[in-house]
């Protein structure tokens, strides 16, 4: 079914036995049994508005129109771009989306960790506007992803991953920024849901220095818990952890 | 569902299953040289373009196709032959499998960014996988190409 308003999407996703489709990227993935597919395709939520205040990115925008849009590389300071540009390749994110990659709030998602640096908040059909961080703990349901909002707010952003090669899953992601005078540090890939820490002890107060980016980092290491999957056992996330997070800690200071 | 496809330049009408998937349709329809290879999104072999951009044909269902543009190499010839020989002269072609969506995704790597450089190339081509070469030969291939269309109007003499 192609519905032709969000309503009439929303209606169809109520039936337990109907599903979303968006990319089809990790769908197809699996085995599945579902009465009607909703495809969202006609809704015209595949556009990237930027205004004066913030960036509304609608849902079936694909990845690859995010890591080619000009305004969000300037905003982001190209770390849209660098937190994408390794999500296997370009043909994938030509059909991956932005609601596909957000609503399954994957713990490897490249997407989550860097909007999650953001002041990104989604806007759900029902649910209305919801900031990201509250997003990502929230439990799945039946609403309709409309679309994500990224505030302009004055800020740099630092991207980095650690891949055991080009166009793997993440080991380890993290996404580095100041947003006004707040620092973020996002550890994504632990491997569960990314996990949002702010200076809460003033650390970086004084800026970015190599004792402060460590002296972050080995905060960071404390605070993120971490385990093991195929991609790398909790001891070798526990290690990579404060590096990665000193490593982009110290990009972020390299920003201008 | 009835649906209507403009495939490498032609009308074609078919009536589908709602969970066909693009790459059965267009082998359906003639167009072989698109393969089934990895089945995870991953490898690259069953690249199509659809409206101009590099997708991956095993992961779009037909229906949203409908209405819509799709090329295979089947009606990329001429494009693809300006390149092709320079692959081949390096050996990079080997057992031959993934060369159609290697191609696939090279025309479109060319059609958006005429002159890349080898990091550029690489990148773009990512999404390509080879088991057999190694990838160099194919950049070296591409970056023959590049240099003799630079230098000489795209003439491999």
């Amino acid at each position: 079914m192609r519905p032709q308003s969000l309503e009439e999407a929303w209606e169809l996703n109520q039936k337990k036995r109907n599903r979303v489709v968006a990319g089809m990227m990790w769908l197809k993935m699996g085995t599945h049994s579902f009465n009607t597919a909703i495809d969202l395709c006609d809704l015209g939520l595949d556009a990237i508005e930027e205004t004066e205040d913030e960036f509304r990115i609608g849902a079936m925008a694909t990845l690859r129109q995010m890591e080619k849009h000009p305004g969000l590389d300037v905003y982001s300071c190209g770390a849209v771009k660098a937190a994408l540009r390794d999500i296997v390749g370009v043909q994938f994110r030509n059909g991956a989306t932005l609601g596909g990659s957000l609503w399954r709030r994957m713990g490897f998602s490249d997407v989550v960790a860097i909007f999650l640096a953001m002041d990104s908040s989604v806007e759900l059909f029902k649910g209305g506007v919801v900031p990201l961080e509250e997003f990502v703990r929230m439990p799945y349901d039946n609403d309709i992803l409309v679309r994500l909002i990224v505030k302009k707010r004055p800020g740099a952003f630092a991207y980095q991953a650690v891949r055991k090669q080009r166009t793997d899953l993440p080991t380890l992601n993290c996404a580095a920024a100041k947003v006004g005078d707040e620092y973020r540090l996002v550890v994504g890939s632990r491997p569960t849901r990314a996990m949002l820490l702010r200076d809460e002890r003033g650390i970086l107060a004084g800026g970015i220095t190599e004792e402060s980016a460590a002296a972050f980092a080995e905060y960071a290491a404390g605070a993120v818990p971490v385990s093991g999957n195929m991609w790398g056992s909790a001891e070798y996330r526990r290690a990579l952890v404060p590096v990665l997070a000193r490593r982009t800690l110290l990009a972020l200071g390299e920003v201008r | 569902m009835e649906i209507t496809i403009k495939l490498n330049g032609k009308a074609v009408s078919d009536d589908i299953s709602a969970d066909m998937l693009l790459i059965d349709f267009v082998r359906a329809h003639g167009c072989l040289s698109v393969k089934r290879g990895c089945e995870t999104s991953a490898c690259g072999l069953c690249t199509v373009l659809l409206d101009g951009e590099p997708v991956l044909s095993c992961s779009t269902l037909v229906a949203r196709a409908d209405g819509h543009s799709v090329q295979t190499l089947e009606g990329l010839q001429d494009e693809a032959s300006e390149f092709v020989g320079f692959i081949a002269d390096q050996g990079a072609e080997q057992c031959g499998f993934c060369n159609p969506g290697f191609v696939m995704n090279t025309i479109a790597l060319l059609r958006e960014n005429p002159d890349p450089t080898d990091e550029e190339i690489l990148s773009y081509l990512s999404g390509n996988l080879c088991r057999c070469s190694g990838y160099v030969g194919q950049l070296r291939g591409i970056r023959n190409f590049l240099t003799s269309r630079n230098e000489e109007g795209g003439s491999r003499e």
